[in-house]
């Protein structure tokens, strides 16, 4: 005989520690099975595309900080690229390097969180978390020398950085530099062939390559569906076309694969900061810039790899001080949509760890 | 149809074992960690604290640091003084409004107002955020921080940096500083 039950829904969130911020998924399940997933945000809505029309375009740099903000700096850059595009303003080559520096650097911070977070997800609660955190920190460190601050940079300018690095700056990223790859080690040895890890993660949450394509998700979640595909290789912004990095791709695109493309996309940010503190030139560190700029009438999307995928910023000018029109093209808001086809099936424990793997900040779904 | 994941060890949970060692390594060698209220550690050169430090006799009132506020935070009253100068009679900035962003430092021509190396600062009530002019001025609590300011930056005593005190072996003999 067939035990019928009734489906039963469940509010998850908005305030779960699982959920990374104020997001609410209304879950319905058979039992414990999840048969649908509905995604709702706006919990963390503060209104910056609006708020970001009123402001001049230097004051707008302060609030792409509150996008995503464990990967601010690569929020400032994604801005200030798309404002320089549209103002036609020259940056000098050694701030390039500086950018570069702190993008790959951020991209490491912000990878190691996700890949702490997803043992945090599987239910060992913190603690193993607080490896990753030590290098975060060490990282927001050298943020810190560079610009006073460990979370809202506010370091890249239009046409350049706010400073140049301090003269202790280089030897300390050098000695991360070196130190690093032992560290990744050591997460690796925790993680990576983990009997428990590998049985709740392989075969879980698998996005094919695609629903991958079709969804335009981006980043470490379209990488491990086996798609080669990174702005850095494909549209080379800024100086990336002079560093040589590998695109780590996995082969299944489940959970696993995205925290083992996430692993090896932190090697290669190494190898990246590597060659860029070895070539690094002097000179200056920020082209002269009107206080109040006023960009030609016209539009522009600028976009770059942020540690998530795809950032984007369009932007219209009116030839005002302020921008006519304002908006954020948030890479996990876009993977996020594909999270019913991922957990439908899936029990609520799986859900937790899929949707962790989607890697989202809701700094920037909500904006 | 549920999905179901399958449990798979693999030579007798030698996965775990090696997490394990990571473990072990990490629980012999030195904390890492500050207990805070009595160790504290020294903040960047550049440090943008939860303060501000103004000083009235550089500050012209030309209201620049006001104007590239994106909060509206900086309040200057001037009023006109001897030989075309203004008088500064309000000078105010709400910090519980501030995001600390720095564009009324980087922006001042003259100078007059530096962020803060202070961070301990919380208030009872909301009215002890605002501070005026009086509040701003340069004391032993409250120094100013170098940021936008490379004189005062070069003074600075090193920041501590968790890099040095939680490397790896080759740290000992000293970083190639
Ligand atoms: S730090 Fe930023 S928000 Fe605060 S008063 Fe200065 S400009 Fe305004
Ligand atoms: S603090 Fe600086 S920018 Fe502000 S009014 Fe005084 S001189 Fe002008």
């Amino acid at each position: 005989m067939e035990v019928r039950t009734e489906p039963f829904v469940l509010n998850l969130g908005p305030h779960h520690p699982s959920t990374h911020g104020v997001f609410r998924m209304r879950v319905t399940f058979d039992g414990e099975v999840v048969t649908d997933v509905e995604p709702m945000f706006g919990y963390l809505h503060r209104g910056i595309e609006k708020l970001a029309e009123g402001r001049t375009y230097t004051q707008i740099i302060p609030l792409t900080d509150r996008l995503d903000y464990l990967a601010a700096m690569s929020n400032n850059w994604g801005y200030v690229m798309a404002v320089e595009k549209l103002a036609g303003v020259p940056v000098p080559e050694r701030a390039e390097y500086l950018r570069v520096i702190c993008g790959e650097l951020m991209r490491i911070a912000s990878h190691a969180l996700a890949t702490g977070f997803l043992i945090n997800e599987l239910g060992a609660f913190f603690t193993p978390l607080m490896y990753m955190y030590r290098e975060r920190e060490k990282i927001l460190d050298l943020f810190d020398m560079l610009c006073g601050q460990r979370l809202t940079y506010n370091y890249m300018r239009i046409g350049g950085v706010s400073h140049d690095a301090p003269p202790e700056f280089f030897p300390a990223v050098k000695q991360f530099v070196r130190e690093m790859p032992s560290y990744i080690d050591e997460y690796e040895g925790l993680i990576t062939t983990n009997e428990i890890v590998l049985s709740r993660t392989k075969g879980v949450g698998v996005l094919p390559r695609n629903l991958a394509i079709n969804a335009s998700a981006s980043g470490p979640f379209l990488r491990a569906s086996g798609v080669q595909w990174d702005l850095r290789r494909k549209d080379p912004y800024s100086i990336y076309d002079r560093f040589k990095f590998d695109i780590p791709t996995g082969q299944n695109g489940d959970v696993y694969d995205r925290y083992w493309v996430r692993i090896n996309e932190m090697r290669q940010s190494v190898r990246i900061l590597e060659q860029a503190l070895a070539d690094i030139p002097k000179g200056d560190h920020r082209s002269r810039v009107p206080h109040l700029l006023r960009p030609p009438v016209g539009e522009v999307y600028g976009h770059i790899e942020a540690p998530r995928g795809e950032l984007g910023y369009y932007l219209v000018s009116d030839n005002s001080i302020a921008p006519y029109r304002f908006h954020v093209r948030p890479a996990t808001m876009i993977n996020l949509t594909t999270l019913r086809e991922l957990a439908v099936g899936w029990k609520l424990a799986d859900l937790i760890v899929i949707f962790g793997s989607i890697d989202v900040v809701l700094g920037e779904i909500d904006r | 149809m549920p999905k179901q994941s399958k449990l798979r060890f693999n030579k007798f949970g030698s996965g775990i074992l090696k997490g394990m060692s990571v473990t072990m390594k990490n629980l012999l060698g030195r904390a890492i960690t500050t207990s805070y209220p009595e160790h504290k550690l020294v903040v960047s050169k550049r440090f943008r604290g939860n303060d501000f430090v103004w000083y009235p006799d550089k500050c012209t009132g030309c209201a620049t640091c006001a104007k590239s506020c994106p909060q509206g935070n900086v309040k200057v009253v001037t009023k006109r003084g001897e030989e075309n100068a203004y008088d500064v009679e309000t000078f105010e900035i709400d910090t519980g409004r501030c995001t600390f962003c720095g564009l009324c430092v980087e922006s001042c021509p003259y100078d007059a107002l530096c962020l803060g190396r202070e961070y301990e600062l919380a208030q009872y009530r909301r009215g002890g955020l605002v501070l005026s002019k009086k509040d701003l001025l340069e004391s032993e609590a409250r120094q100013p921080s170098g940021y936008f300011r490379p004189k005062i930056e070069k003074k600075l005593p090193k920041q501590t940096l968790l890099l040095e005190r939680a490397g790896r072996k080759k740290s000992k003999n000293g970083s190639s500083a």
